[in-house]
């Protein structure tokens, strides 16, 4: 029956009502009186030497105030890398500055040169075009393979090669991976890309600092998924800032997907600015400075073997990957490769030793970093394809093969050879659900029929496995994490009842407002509507880390449980002295507080007026008010998991491939709200099936980018996406977190390639095509049709 | 130079460069920030506003030209006392929007292709919403919720 509120009803979003009327409140939609605007000069050449900047003929120009190079950033620091990653030889990795503007050289397309400032933003576009810079071009380094090369141009002249670092993971395992991969009975070996994506929210980035002299005191909006970390960061990183006297808010988001977790110079440039010219200075980007300035995702090239004995068990597993960084360090960069991929590489399968190399390489390229999932898609790929091609060379079916190495429901916790532990899991029962929802059993005669329509149809199995809520903090310092990862939460209860809730997490497009509100709502008994939650400013959370990883409901909804927990506490002591009973006789129930074993009750409502309103209040025992704040630090991750299936047609005329059907049997523990966490899988599905099919940036030899727009980057439209069947009812509560959740937000971004990927190479396999072993992402018609005719 | 017209029922005046583009005029001039810019290439569809009855894309417009036009908004389109309309209501009930921040434009967007064509199958309405991009919902309950507008039965998972 499903419920009408509280946890696990599918309660309406109520952000929805001002995103539908147009009363949202993005960043771009913020003015403030006097405000200038930015425009930056981005370099339109890969690499090479800035010889000069010639500003005069700019500053002279209407409405100019001031254009920013370098020299004005003198006494500030570049901006700062969050992760530090230790390489196989224990030494750190290599970590070159990376400046607010260029100085001296320029790294990419798109790194920023200068910077005016005007009244307008007609007047700073047009002046930006007359700012005269003089760049004698380098040879850029493109490829990473080539970037390590003896002689191979540096990206950083003062670092001593292109290697950021030659990381080994589990060292001591290696031998023992090296030998069981000799002795094995089959090594399946496989070689693939992750292509390099643009996460592409839809509301560009945006930054507004507003200085006050007055107060001597910042505020900066943005558009950030973690507003307490750029505040972190900024100030005490780059702009020397104490954190009481900076302010950043960041309001209605239109969409993050891990592009908006970075420091940025944008928001370092325009802080600084708006003190210097004594004026609030607005950032707008457009869609094309998006393509070459926000992070970008993925580029991974890997080298995978699967070692399995004479029964089809897996024995070893051994990868190498070159994990691209783009020309600088973004903020978690140096633990996408690492951290974020190489812990997940035992997947949902018993391989008794594993053993990943990852060199990660400086490139002439937009920095890389996070985009949905990060480093578990790039894990989940390289696994489940090599899976699929050791079925297929051995000539068993992929999902016996799968189902014979899973890890066993009973073997939990699970402690695999990549230094995780694995609280729950059954990933029989999602394998079985999904096999039943696309009716497996079924597919030979509609391979058939397709056939018949000159059609070869192709049946795709995933399965995935991913670590959510990153965490503890102990354990990720010791990993080179330069910030704690819990998460804190105010519940402020007002004398009516009505509660505001504070919290780290923030919402950009995941429904928090409703589903933390149904959380708070259920351990009360009240109507969702008495709760409002506040989220995206700094100045109203005593400390945020933020949203990103599927972190929010399982640590920051966490957080406000153990919040809530202690008003509770607190507000059960009050209506033990307004009953005259004992405090341990106190029961809550639907927003009365009873004596046990007596018909004596008080609403809520008159405990939190007693609170408040303390003329019949214990004053000496508990102080007067209602509002509790709780820091979180999770023991653990969270481990979902699900079994994805693709179903795709490939025309063997033109290579087009369709997708006619996609499947998702996720558990995630349990589900607060099932709407919000259907729409989340939706959403993570069509960037998954955009990586497979559509997306991809490609650079020209000379590091243009070309796929720089819309127009030339393919996005997913409504036209290339089917219907998805999606079910999370396989649930096997995480055992660590007060709601027992997991996390669902990057599920469907995992585990979609590989998916896809495995259904069209099972389509060709089926026509006939059996010397295509892979192709990588995206699977255009034109990809398809060359390996269909190689 | 002056441009005047009728948004959202009321006259509006402001003032536009040449080169002023619609979306800059109602967002900047006329304070109209439900209609959003999501790109630079008239692509994304997130600025979809009706200009005379029809659906365009304002980003693509030059506000001088639409000086005496009939325009309608996203702030336009619930009731006087925040009702929300047919179509806002089902991308509610059907969870259409996360981020919120392509929806103006896609509200617009299905309003105009209802207007055109009261009952648009499963794949006229994918066909029709080829000028609008959102990244966050995968368009499975964009296409529901215009279904559920049109009085249509809503698939759950459409039939292959
Ligand atoms: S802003 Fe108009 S189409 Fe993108
Ligand atoms: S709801 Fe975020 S882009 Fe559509």
């Amino acid at each position: 029956m499903p419920k009408d509120g509280g946890i696990g009803a599918s309660s309406k979003r109520r952000e929805d009502v001002r995103f539908l009327t147009g009363a949202g409140n993005y960043t771009d939609d913020i003015n403030v009186n006097g405000q200038t605007y930015a425009w930056f000069v981005r370099s339109d050449v890969a690499h090479g030497t800035i010889n000069s900047i010639d500003t005069s003929a700019a500053e002279a120009m209407d409405g100019v105030l001031k254009v920013f190079t370098a020299a004005d950033f003198e006494s500030a620091g570049g901006i700062p890398c969050g992760w530090q990653v230790t390489d196989r030889h224990g030494e750190p990795m290599q970590e070159p500055k990376h400046p607010i503007l260029a100085e001296g050289k320029v790294r990419h397309v798109g790194d920023p040169i200068a910077c005016v400032v005007a009244e307008t933003l007609e007047q700073a576009r047009d002046a930006a075009e007359a700012v005269e810079i003089d760049i004698d071009e380098l040879e850029p380094v493109l490829d990473m393979k080539a970037a390590l090369e003896d002689g191979a141009p540096k990206v950083h002249d003062e670092l001593t090669s292109n290697l950021c670092y030659d990381w080994g993971f589990v060292e001591e395992n290696k031998e023992a991976v090296d030998e069981a991969i000799k002795s094995a009975a089959h090594v399946v070996t496989l070689e693939l890309t992750n292509n390099r994506l643009v996460a592409n929210p839809m509301e560009p980035r945006v930054a507004v600092a507003d200085y006050s002299r007055a107060r001597d005191e910042y505020t900066l909006y943005t558009t950030s998924q973690n507003p307490h970390v750029i505040r972190l960061l900024m100030g005490a990183f780059v702009l020397s800032i104490p954190e009481h006297k900076l302010r950043v808010v960041a309001p209605d988001v239109g969409g993050g997907f891990g592009s908006k977790i970075y420091h940025y110079a944008e928001e370092a440039f325009v802080t600084h600015a708006s003190k210097v010219v004594n004026r609030p200075v607005k950032w707008t980007s457009t869609r094309s400075e998006a393509f070459i300035s926000d992070a970008h995702g993925r580029d991974h090239k890997t080298k995978i073997e699967l070692a399995l004995d004479e029964n089809h068990m897996f024995t070893a597993l051994r990868t190498d990957t070159y994990a691209n960084m783009g020309a600088y360090l973004s903020t978690f960069a140096p633990s996408i490769p690492t951290w974020l991929h190489g812990t997940l590489m035992a997947g949902n399968y018993k391989t008794p030793v594993i053993y990943v190399n990852v060199k990660a390489v400086f490139t002439n390229t937009t920095p890389v970093d996070a985009y949905r999932g990060a480093g578990r898609p790039e894990a989940t790929y390289q696994l489940e394809r090599v899976i699929d091609k050791a079925a297929r060379e051995l000539g068993v079916d992929p999902a016996e093969l799968r189902r014979k190495n899973f890890i066993k429901p009973e073997e939990f916790p699970y402690d695999t050879p990549v230094a995780v532990t694995y609280d729950t899991g059954n990933y029989h029962a999602t394998l079985d659900k999904a096999l039943e929802m696309t009716d497996y059993a079924g597919f030979e005669k509609r391979a058939e029929e397709s056939k018949a329509r000159g059609k070869l149809r192709g049946y795709g199995l995933a399965h995935f496995i991913e670590a959510c809520g990153i965490a503890p903090s102990n354990l990720v310092g010791q990993l080179g994490a330069r910030a704690g990862l819990y998460e804190s939460a105010t519940v402020r209860v007002n004398a009516t009842g009505g509660i505001t809730v504070m919290t780290g997490s923030h919402s950009h497009g995941q429904g928090h407002e409703t589903s933390f509100a149904q959380v708070v709502a259920d351990m009360i008994g009240i109507d969702e509507g008495m709760i409002e939650i506040e989220h995206g400013d700094t100045a109203n959370t005593p400390m945020g880390m933020g949203t990103y990883g599927s972190r929010s409901i399982a640590v920051g909804g966490s957080a406000m449980v153990r919040a809530t927990e202690k008003i509770i506490n607190k507000a059960k002591k009050i209506a033990a002295h307004l009953m005259e009973a004992s405090e341990s006789d106190i029961e809550l129930k639907d927003g009365q507080f009873s004596v046990a074993g007596t018909d004596k009750s008080v609403a809520w409502g008159d405990v939190t007026l007693a609170a408040y309103v303390p003329h019949n209040y214990p004053l000496e025992e508990i102080e007067p008010g209602l509002e509790e704040t709780a820091f979180y630090d999770p023991s653990n991750f969270t481990y979902p998991s699900g079994a994805y299936v693709c179903e795709v047609e490939v025309d063997p005329e033109t290579g087009k491939v369709e997708v006619l059907g996609f499947t998702a049997a996720d558990d995630f523990g349990n589900v607060i709200n099932p709407m919000i966490v259907e729409g989340q899988v939706h959403g993570g599905v069509a960037q998954g099936i955009g990586q497979a099919m559509l997306e991809n940036c490609v650079y020209d030899e000379n590091g243009q980018l070309l796929s720089a727009s819309y127009m030339d980057y393919t996005m997913p439209r409504a036209d290339d996406m089917p219907m998805f069947d999606v079910d999370h009812s396989c649930q096997t509560p995480c055992t660590h977190n007060p709601l027992g959740v997991k996390g669902c937000g990057e599920a469907g971004a995992i585990g979609s390639p590989p998916a896809v990927v495995n259904a069209v190479i099972d389509a060709l396999h089926r026509g006939g095509y059996t010397n295509v072993e892979h192709i990588d992402m995206p699977v255009t018609p034109a990809r398809v049709w060359a390996a269909m005719n190689s | 130079m002056k441009v005047t017209m009728t948004v959202n029922g009321q006259t509006r005046t402001g003032e536009a460069e040449g080169r002023t583009l619609l979306s800059t005029f109602l967002r900047e001039t006329l304070g109209l920030t439900g209609t959003h810019v999501g790109c630079d290439t008239s692509q994304c569809g997130a600025c979809v506003v009706h200009v005379n009855g029809k659906d365009v894309k304002s980003c693509t417009m030059f506000a001088a030209e639409c000086d005496g036009a009939d325009v309608a908004t996203i702030e336009g389109q619930c009731a006087p006392d925040g009702t929300l309309n047919k179509i806002q209501q089902a991308f509610q009930d059907y969870h259409g929007l996360q981020c919120g921040f392509c929806t103006p434009g896609m509200v617009m967007s299905a309003a105009a292709l209802l207007r055109d064509n009261p009952t648009p199958s499963e794949a006229e309405i994918r066909e029709y919403l080829e000028g609008n991009i959102c990244r966050c919902t995968g368009y499975h309950n964009i296409v529901r919720a215009i279904m559920a507008a049109s009085g249509q039965e809503v698939p759950a998972v459409a039939a292959e």
